[in-house]
């Protein structure tokens, strides 16, 4: 197929221009393209955030609901994160139970989410064993162009701080409060192409990729979460380095995705 | 429908034929298309209609998957309708429901009767609705989005495809209801028309009227429709004046 050999030809071309520190799009190598949040998208939802990372689009949305605890956690809440890669979004989707691909975006997201302590669970407990807050985080991917991990959890976590526990809806209390976020867990994703190591990859760096590498931090200096993935591999150095880097880009991300409550 | 806490009906119109939302009887929801801007896709559209926002993709016509239902001497158009978990105010079980799967068959074959089909024998046409907040209305928004979507990716067809419900509302029929009327109403008539012919493609009831209010109905959706219609010839001519000002889009 001719698709093919034009990503050959593409590949080799984005290898030799990340030899030389240039990318097609004209950043650096550890530039990331423009972000912009738009908090609140979705009036439905209890927390919105609607997400361009360049030209990736991500829209995330939080419903609250009453339910029930887990049995073995009685005294905490419920949280559920799931990423779902729409075939809307890309021609590379199709319709079907989630790939491999979705089920390791939405597990790398959820996973930044939790092990960060975004929400203090035990603060959705509400009768313990019986009556807690279950959190749902749904996260739709609508313009893939690359880089969805990062993308993904910034959708979550400026959802999850612009969020409100509908208590009121619930027949709790008479009023809703603002959700209490605790971190904020932000991944910034890399990849090699050669002996670079590029930050925020695009669709077509994604694919000419030789390894990925996710990194997830919080504002107390944490590592919270990390994950490889690609054929490829990365040496201790190149590991430190990218984790320095998460955090600088980190800090950033995190003042955009917590933004200024409405 | 219906949220958590159950609620009075509300006045739905008052004396002097005023909606819930202030609109009279004859009167659409602010509409606000936009032509093209998801990167991916052959061809998108956003619509905000109402409280309603509405994502849609097309792709092809491109490879049939699953290979089954290629067809020798003409395209095939699949949908697929589905409303995000958050869309709505009970939190919906992500995936397509038994709704959703009509829905979608239903704007499928509406599309089927517009595209030239035979032009791209082999193939598939895939149209991708994303329900990103509703407020009642959500299928006609969605053959609107579809059809400014599937122009944008130059799918050659008869026509554009606006759409719009007419509904019957406190004994009333009204044009384009919302979410209240939608719920406490006693009729919704959603449908798809096709300008040129002023044929519907589309066509649900649900609810009950008589025979002269039905006569009604459909007068005033073909009204709607037409007022439908200039907004999504607006949001294309906007998309393709603007883009190709500079070098070609």
């Amino acid at each position: 197929m001719s698709g093919e050999v034009s990503a050959e030809i593409l590949t080799t071309h984005l290898l030799d221009l990340a030899s030389k520190g240039k990318r097609l799009d004209g950043r650096g190598l550890d530039e990331y393209r423009p972000i912009r949040i738009e908090p609140g998208f979705a009036a439905n939802a209890d927390g919105s955030a609607f997400v361009h990372l360049g030209d990736t689009k991500v829209l995330c949305g939080v419903k609250l609901e009453l339910g029930k605890p887990f049995p073995d956690t009685p005294n905490a809440g419920v949280l559920t994160t799931n990423a779902e890669l729409i075939p809307l979004s890309s021609p590379v989707f199709e319709p079907g139970p989630p790939t491999t691909t979705a089920i390791e975006t939405s597990r790398v997201v959820d996973r930044a989410i939790r092990a960060a302590e975004t929400i203090d669970l035990t603060r959705l407990c509400v009768t313990p064993g019986e009556k807690s807050w279950v959190c749902y985080v749904d996260v739709h991917v609508l313009d893939h162009s690359g880089n969805l991990i990062d993308a993904a959890l910034l959708s979550a976590v400026a959802a999850l701080s612009h969020a409100t526990l509908p208590r009121k809806r619930f027949g709790v209390a008479e009023t809703d409060t603002p959700l209490e976020v605790v971190h904020r867990p932000i991944e910034c994703t890399f990849v090699r192409l050669g002996d670079a190591i590029l930050v925020d990859p695009t669709f077509d760096e994604e694919k000419a990729a030789q390894g990925r590498i996710t990194v997830a931090t919080d504002e107390t200096g944490r590592i919270v979460a990390m994950q490889k993935g690609l054929v490829g591999a990365f040496s201790p150095e190149d590991i430190k380095e990218v984790v320095e880097r998460a955090f600088q880009h980190g800090d950033r991300m995190r003042a955009l995705a917590q933004g200024e409550r409405r | 429908m219906g949220s958590v806490g159950a609620k009075d009906v509300p006045i739905l119109m008052t004396p002097d034929g005023r909606r819930i939302d202030g609109r009279r009887w004859d009167e659409l929801r602010p509409i606000h298309i936009v032509a093209g801007p998801l990167r991916q896709a052959d061809g998108s559209a956003f619509v905000e209609w109402g409280a309603n926002k509405v994502m849609a993709a097309v792709y092809g016509p491109r490879e049939v998957h699953p290979r089954h239902l290629q067809e020798n001497h003409r395209a095939i158009v699949q949908c697929r309708y589905n409303m995000a978990a958050f869309s709505v105010d009970e939190r919906k079980r992500p995936g397509l429901d038994r709704r959703s799967q009509e829905i979608s068959k239903v704007i499928a074959e509406a599309f089927d009767s517009v595209v030239f089909a035979e032009e791209f024998p082999r193939t598939s046409i895939d149209v991708y609705i994303e329900v990103l907040q509703a407020n009642a209305g959500t299928r006609c928004a969605g053959v609107v989005a579809a059809s400014v979507a599937l122009a944008d990716a130059g799918i050659p067809m008869v026509d554009l495809l606006p759409a719009v419900a007419v509904g019957k509302v406190a004994g009333e029929i009204v044009l384009d209801l919302k979410k209240e009327e939608d719920n406490f109403g006693e009729a919704d008539l959603p449908m798809a028309m096709v300008p040129q012919s002023g044929r519907m493609v589309l066509l649900q009831m649900e609810g009950h009227m008589t025979r002269d209010e039905l006569s009604k109905a459909l007068d005033l959706g073909v009204k709607g429709c037409r007022d439908v219609h200039e907004k999504m010839k607006e949001a294309l001519r906007t998309r393709y004046t603007t883009t190709d000002a500079g070098a070609e889009a």
